[in-house]
């Protein structure tokens, strides 16, 4: 086929590559742990900590309420001040009287009472408009992995790091949790059903195969199951669980229970044997998990973290560059047809080539596990690191 | 001048596009794109614009960066460098602000007009009569981390009073800006100028205050561009100058950096004010779909933030609803599997259709996307509210309930309908993507509709600033490819029953004559570049124009496509019984052609594994 103008043009458009998700026995972690204010840092330099151990605190100011007080009183915006009877700054209790207008001889008595427990932070004699903030509340930030401080972000919180097995899942919903490593199926092509769930797994992190079903994660909330680990979820069930659709992938912050993680994707996946071993490797084990997924610029994907320290990681190898695709780097298929399958590169033609829709783009050959050699965009597939 | 060089500074991808002057004048010549360096580790944009420099060098042989001192060569000396360069830029999220005004339906929406005008994302917009409490406004501020506050509120000697409250709200609220505790935010005033003292007393000390002419100075007139250009300008000054690497690259560049979306907004003005026509502008991307509308010479952007073709795919399956994608369909699919299909789309929002089912599909949504990002954009272009004069309250309150609706875009009135984006520019038959558009905003009478050949809109909007005609002459031979026409009469009849004929005078000689019954589409090839006359006839129950005649004679453009007769009726109807909709759609693309026609055959189309 003779390509046109546009076609030249649309040439010159290529794919960037999906990154492979990281699957490693044994990896420096390192976590930023941060204030979402500034406030003081509590460990130093060298530090050991546990993963609930609190590394920084701080007191966020409280909610601000408006008041509008020259509404109340009936008085003109610069009379405010005339009826006060707390003066800004003051501390005030939720109910009190605040500012009160008294008039023919006590008959009229119009009130501004406090809706809050807290502080007058302004008054305005403009607008007429009185300021009460709430008591500041108190937050910390834990270490939420166990490890060694290495770093202190003045007045924000530290780095921690440590050596683990590190997985990342696809997507996932929920927030930070910690659990024991339980794997309830035989084989990553099972579906973690209700029956699975047994009351023993309370406070545990619970691996499945290739599919956890709706009535499963219900039974696991029931229960108190830390999170889920598994291939593939249905759409249906998810909506379920959280009770809406999601709309944009930004999670992490779902109270729901527990939090779930997805190694593959939606509908009926196979775990990888890659990742399905690590589990099962780290069985009994402390795991560390966070379901926060950002899917955009500058991507977050959800977390498995067992920290060992059985196989101590090279640091000269965690500094590498990931290498690109060749022939003979392991990939796994991320689009229909072969969603899923594992294959070996066997080519990388330089040329564009024509696909089943008529586009044109960057392909791979690809080998499959069952020796079957098809070529497949080279955007749909992600790189294994072996 | 020789060479020209403009970059964009996507979210997740940067892209230099680079134009000669040669002996036929200006002329696009090459591509060279890169990963954006915005986010660790990197955290330097020029990196990323670098790369994607360094790709234009090597498929042009040109030196184009400076090795010595960095950045880019300019002027074009010994065969080195460029005359001229600039960029637009939308990393980390584009331009991301929050709005107040007085009353939601005016002050608080000309705010949101003029931010959106400027090229902003509008995280909210929070007005007194907003419906929400006073603490739940300042919840929600304080819960956000804008980039900038444009507020609005009373006309010029009319209220006071209640702008305090709102600004004094905002202060106790003290938004955090997004790029961290140490950056004061940008705050543009735009509302009654007899409270600027008191605006300049209370947020002098913690924002970095711009105060410009007021928004709406009297009810009757919306007068943005004094805020738009501060807009701008704080972009740059505060904004970009904190982002990674910005400080950097704004030495490198010949005119301010500017927003992505307002680049492309300039290029939709630039259609329109060549063709002397208005213009329906989409930019479908894969995160947000803006839309332009310039009618009667006004120009209204929206952003629909969250509907999109990759990472937003979910939201609009969330908003439309699956039974509105599938009805898109020639085949019959299990919902589950659709909906399991679009979730992985939206975890891996790289990946491209392999399938023809797949990429069916994808031009499912896509129809979804810009249905709903026209709805979208209709609410935002609307005739001034508030401005008739009421006696009572509960009058002007049952006024602003009727002005709700009273969008001024008509599609009778739009001339041109132009797109861009990837889905679009990418799809492997261009008929396809004109029948998207057509399908999504159901052109009426007779439409143009253009696409961007590659992604350059916003490119040639930057440039168009500095020279307008260097920016037109490349737009009009480079970047505008002519889909061709579309003849679609309003109205409805029986199926089957004649509706229309029409007669095309080529220039060559040819005379065509079709006729066309109700409930068909077809296709006339016609040339990029050909013109022809043609006249047109609609039976009783249609009309061609907007003073409802049921005769024309004009004048419709070629294209690579060529001129669509579209007697579906309007507005177009599916029917409702599942297999006679499938029937209906697999008849309209095989008519146009559309797809190769294993994508019909049951089976087929689905994976083989």
């Amino acid at each position: 086929m003779i390509m046109n103008k546009y076609d030249i043009e649309k040439s010159v458009i290529t794919h960037a590559y999906t990154p492979g998700l990281q699957i490693k026995e044994s990896v420096i972690v390192r976590k930023v742990r941060r204030l979402p204010i500034k406030g003081e840092v509590i460990v130093n330099i060298g530090d050991i900590v546990d993963y609930n151990d609190i590394i920084a605190k701080s007191k966020i100011p409280g909610d601000p309420y408006t008041v509008k007080a020259s509404y109340m009183l009936k008085c003109e915006p610069d009379e405010v001040p005339r009826y006060m009877i707390k003066k800004v700054g003051d501390a005030v209790k939720k109910d009190e009287i605040i500012a009160k207008f008294t008039g023919f001889f006590g008959l009229i008595k119009n009130i501004v009472t406090s809706p809050v427990d807290g502080y007058i932070e302004s008054l305005s004699t403009a607008s007429g408009q009185i300021i009460i903030r709430e008591t500041p509340k108190d937050i910390a930030v834990d270490a939420y992995i166990p490890g060694k401080v290495i770093r202190i972000l003045h007045n924000e919180g530290a780095i921690i790091e440590t050596n683990a097995a590190f997985i990342q899942g696809i997507f996932g919903v929920g927030g930070e949790n910690h659990g024991e490593i339980v794997v309830a199926v035989d084989s990553p092509k099972d579906i973690l059903t209700e029956e699975h769930i047994i009351r023993n797994y309370k406070g545990k992190i619970v691996v499945g195969g290739a599919l956890v079903t709706g009535e499963a994660l219900k039974k696991a909330i029931e229960i108190g199951v830390k999170g889920i680990v598994t291939g593939g979820i249905r759409n249906s069930d998810l909506r379920s669980l959280l009770g809406y659709d999601i709309g944009v992938a930004i999670t992490g912050y779902e109270d729901i229970g527990l939090t779930l993680i997805i190694t593959e994707g939606f509908g009926k996946m196979d775990m990888s044997y890659r990742t399905f071993n690590l589990l099962k490797k780290f069985e009994g084990e402390l795991a560390h998990v966070n379901g926060e997924t950002h899917i955009r610029a500058g991507v977050i994907r959800p977390e498995i973290i067992i920290p060992h320290s059985r196989i101590t990681a090279n640091y000269n190898e965690q500094e590498k560059l990931e290498a690109g695709m060749k022939p003979g780097t392991t990939v796994r298929v991320i689009r229909s047809p072969y969603f899923g399958k594992l294959a070996k590169v066997v080519s990388l033609p330089p040329e564009l080539r024509k696909s089943k829709t008529e586009s044109y783009v960057r392909v791979v050959e690809i080998e499959l596990d069952n020796n079957q050699r098809v070529i497949v965009p080279r955007a749909n597939v992600e790189i294994i690191e072996e | 001048m020789k060479f020209i060089l403009v970059t964009d500074v996507g979210s997740t991808t940067t892209k230099a596009r680079l134009f000669k002057r040669t002996e036929t004048g200006w002329r696009y010549v090459i591509s060279g794109e890169a990963p954006t360096t915005v986010e660790a580790p990197y955290e330097d944009v020029t990196m990323g614009v670098c790369n994607a420099i360094r790709e234009v060098e090597e498929l042009t042989g040109l030196t184009i960066l400076n090795h010595e001192h960095e950045g880019i060569i300019v002027p074009f000396n010994e065969g080195k460098g460029v005359d001229f360069y600039c960029t637009t830029s939308s990393a980390g999220g584009g331009l991301q602000m929050l709005c107040l005004g007085l009353i939601k339906e005016i002050t608080a929406e000309s705010a949101n007009r003029a931010a959106l005008g400027a090229g902003a994302i509008v995280m909210d917009i929070v007005a007194l009569d907003d419906g929400r409490a006073d603490y739940e406004k300042i919840k929600r501020i304080r819960s956000m981390r804008p980039d900038m506050v444009l507020m609005a509120g009373g006309a010029d000697g009319g209220a006071t009073g209640l702008v305090l409250e709102l600004a004094e709200l905002l202060k106790a609220a003290d938004p955090t800006p997004r790029l961290g505790e140490g950056y004061s935010l940008p705050l543009v005033y735009a509302g009654n100028r007899d409270l600027r003292s008191h605006i300049k007393e209370l947020f002098s000390d913690k924002f970095a205050l711009t105060i410009v002419d007021n928004l709406r100075p009297v009810l009757e007139v919306e007068n943005s561009e004094p805020a738009r250009r501060a807009i701008h300008e704080l972009f740059m000054e505060h904004v970009m100058s904190h982002a990674p690497g910005y400080t950097k690259l704004m030495k490198w560049t010949d005119v301010p950096i500017m927003p992505t979306p307002a680049g492309e907004g300039l290029a939709m003005q630039l259609i329109a004010s060549r063709f002397q026509s208005n213009v329906l502008g989409v930019g479908l991307g894969g995160a947000t779909t803006n839309v332009y509308s310039i009618v009667d010479g006004r120009f209204v952007r929206s952003v629909s933030a969250n509907l999109g073709m990759s990472y937003s795919i979910c939201n609009v399956l969330k908003e439309a609803g699956i039974d509105n994608i599938i009805r898109w369909l020639p085949f019959e699919v299990d919902k589950e599997d659709i909906e399991n299909r679009l979730r992985n789309k939206m975890i891996r929002p790289t990946t491209i259709p392999d399938t023809l089912e797949d990429l069916l599909l994808e031009h499912a949504v896509a129809r979804e996307a810009l249905r709903l990002a026209l709805e979208h954009h209709k609410t935002i272009a609307t005739r001034l509210k508030g401005v008739a004069v009421a006696k009572t309250i509960s009058e002007r309150f049952e006024r602003l309930g009727k002005e709700l609706e009273e969008t001024y875009i008509k599609m009778i009135d739009i001339g041109i309908i132009a797109g861009t984006g990837g889905l679009l520019s990418h799809a492997p038959r261009r008929v396809q993507s004109l029948l998207i558009l057509t399908d999504a905003f159901q052109p009426e009478g007779v439409t143009r509709v253009f696409q961007d050949s590659v992604f350059m809109m916003p490119h040639l909007g930057v440039l168009s600033t500095v020279y307008p005609d260097i920016a037109w002459e490349i737009f009009d031979k480079d970047c505008l490819v002519r889909l061709g026409t579309v003849v679609a009469p309003i109205g409805s009849l029986e199926e089957g029953q004649d509706a229309m004929d029409i007669t095309l005078e080529i220039p060559n000689g040819e005379v065509l004559q079709k006729e066309i019954r109700f409930g068909e589409i077809i296709k006339i090839p016609l040339p990029e570049g050909v013109e022809a006359r043609a006249i047109i006839r609609t039976q009783r129950g249609l009309s061609i124009d907007m003073e409802g005649r049921r005769e024309l004679e004009t004048t419709v453009m070629g294209g690579v496509v060529g001129v669509i007769l579209d007697l579906r009726g309007r507005p177009l109807r599916l029917p409702e019984d599942a297999e006679k909709r499938r029937e209906k759609i697999k008849t309209w693309f095989k008519s146009l052609d559309l797809y190769p026609e294993e994508a019909y055959e049951e089976d087929k189309a689905h994976d083989h594994e």
